[in-house]
């Protein structure tokens, strides 16, 4: 018997057609999982511990899989609760499917996994050698282990498989490898290790690996040689190349993916068309480890920004642009030093000249003279009210500061009043790192409640 | 002289986690794939993106018709001097390299 995986999304809170999702459910799946998170939206989340989706969205969609995974009888996994995995938004999820529970009368076995790591067991493990940088790795210290606001350890396909273990009708896991919540069943009901790990890299996007990315749905079919992928909606296709195009996709290696416990291995895979919407794939190879490491991602506050935009429409500086912004750099570090008694090291201050090499920076190879310049000033200090006075300070300069000290007072365009924007802390990622564990469980926790039970 | 983005099929980049930004040339055809294989040399490649050419990672899929360039990003993602969070219009300069 294959065990088929629905997923119906690549993550919750991007959406999903209703439609597909019905033809999954009606095509009896062993179990539905779903992505809540990853660090692609960047440091903030893990460092706040907050989601990037909205609550009152990911509420709707979590309610059609509650409904989703009653009619099929089946359980219903997310993994990355809230975007970054801590404590505070799996806590969010089990407040918002708690909510959903009492309001579609639903009982549930709810079982939240998660995944934090406490800063001192792990300065702990730093100091037993059992912390290891991966490539590249930041820099790390006891002291800049305990600067770091969240750290989560990335959990992996035994986690999941021992929240499930339990008879939850839902797991909630804090931070997880993109794949594990899709490879656990599979790998419990003793199907092909590769194809377990290949299929669930497969899916783990959703309908990312198929021609019609937006619909989402997936099912991705399990057994002791290989996997199947289909698209549940009705207008998509999978093809042996947008499958194992799917590999490519934010991997740095398109054939190697390392998990916790091993690494798989498709440099022998082939895809083979069913027809002209499934995917047949068979040959990769799950390679056990010697040990079990799972990674680490952390966040910690690098400095406190507030920004300013001011636009310049007029063609002579927007033709020397580059000159004005170096000019009026040097004036104001002198000004800063003078007024705030301020050093280079107590603050910085990046402009980002929009329609010139805003993206780019250095690389920009374009030498095209733009209709208008925005500047973008981003000012980064050790305190908001530091990052803040620093605005107030530039203001008049950056509105009105001459090319050359003959001229005429320029005024370029504000956008808005203030002229400043707080931005608040400015996170940064502080690990890129493995964790040696002795046994799985280590350092996870896993609890169990009854959810709405009479 | 043709731009490679004017010769294949589509060129994306993409953050691949907060370290790497991973480049994915799909050539549309084997014997596009073969002229971009032969044109691209790596050594240019981290030039034009100021990338250390000890870790960068190349790989040349012929099944795919696809060249695949990793590379550590020069700012980590979302830090202070990060000006492309997903690194995906990193893509721009290699559709506007000539070839």
């Amino acid at each position: 018997m294959p065990t088929r995986v629905l997923i119906p999304a690549g993550v919750l809170g991007l959406g999903f057609d209703q439609a597909a999702l019905d033809n999954g459910v009606a095509a009896r799946p062993d179990i539905i999982c779903v992505d809540g998170g990853s660090t692609d939206s960047g440091p903030y989340y893990l460092g706040t511990g907050t989601s990037k989706y909205a609550r009152g969205v990911c509420k709707a969609e979590w309610r059609a899989l509650m409904l989703a995974r009653a009619t099929a009888g089946v359980p219903l996994v997310i993994g990355s609760c809230g975007t970054c995995g801590t404590r505070e938004t799996v806590d969010w999820m089990f407040e918002i499917t708690s909510e959903l529970a009492v309001e579609l009368g639903h009982s549930l076995k709810v079982v939240r996994l998660y995944s934090d790591q406490s800063a001192d067991q792990l300065a702990s493990a730093f100091a037993d050698g059992r912390v290891r940088p991966l490539e590249p790795a930041p820099s790390l210290d006891h002291a800049s282990i305990l600067s770091c606001s969240h750290i989560v350890a990335l959990a992996g396909a035994e986690h999941i498989q021992a929240a499930l273990a339990t008879g939850a009708d839902i797991v909630l896991a804090g931070r997880t490898t993109d794949t594990a919540t899709i490879a656990a069943l599979p790998l419990s009901r003793g199907d092909h290790p590769g194809a377990a790990w290949h299929g669930a890299k497969i899916g783990e996007c959703g309908a990312f690996c198929t021609t019609n990315p937006a619909s989402g749905v997936v099912m991705i079919s399990f057994d002791e040689t290989g996997f199947v992928v289909e698209p549940m909606a009705a207008d998509a296709r999978c093809t042996p190349h947008s499958v194992s195009a799917h590999m490519l996709y934010e991997n740095s290696d398109p054939f190697i993916l390392f998990e916790p416990g091993g690494h798989l291995d498709v440099t022998t895979a082939h895809y083979t068309a069913l027809d002209d919407r499934r995917v047949r794939v068979q040959g990769s190879r799950w390679v056990v480890a010697d040990h079990y490491d799972v990674k680490l991602e952390a966040a910690r506050i690098g400095g406190f920004q507030t920004t300013m935009l001011a636009v310049i429409r007029e063609a002579h500086y927007v033709a020397n642009c580059r000159q004005w912004v170096a000019s009026l750099t040097a004036f104001l570090e002198a000004k800063i030093s003078q007024s705030m008694s301020l050093t280079a090291d107590d603050y910085t201050l990046e402009f980002r000249l929009i329609g010139c090499d805003a993206a780019l920076g250095a690389l920009e190879t374009s030498t095209v003279t733009p209709v208008e310049v925005g500047v973008l000033l981003i000012i980064t200090a050790g305190d908001q009210i530091t990052a803040t006075d620093l605005s107030k300070l530039i203001n008049p300069f950056l509105l009105h500061h001459p090319l050359t000290p003959h001229e005429d007072l320029p005024t370029f365009a504000f956008a808005y009043s203030p002229a400043h924007s707080d931005r608040g802390a400015l996170y940064e990622f502080a690990m890129n790192h493995l964790l040696r564990l002795d046994t799985p469980m280590d350092g996870f926790v896993v609890q169990t409640d009854e959810v709405n039970n009479g | 002289m043709a731009r490679l983005g004017e010769v294949v099929e589509k060129i994306r980049s993409k953050n691949a986690g907060p370290f790497w930004v991973t480049v994915d040339i799909f050539c549309g055809s084997a014997a596009v794939f073969e002229m971009v294989q032969a044109r691209l040399d790596t050594a240019s490649v981290c030039h034009l993106v100021d990338a250390d050419p000890l870790t960068a990672k190349r790989f040349d899929i012929d099944e795919l018709a696809v060249v695949k360039f990793s590379f550590i990003r020069t700012a980590v993602q979302g830090s202070r001097f990060d000006r492309d969070m997903h690194g995906a219009q990193l893509a721009v300069l290699f559709a506007e390299m000539d070839v």
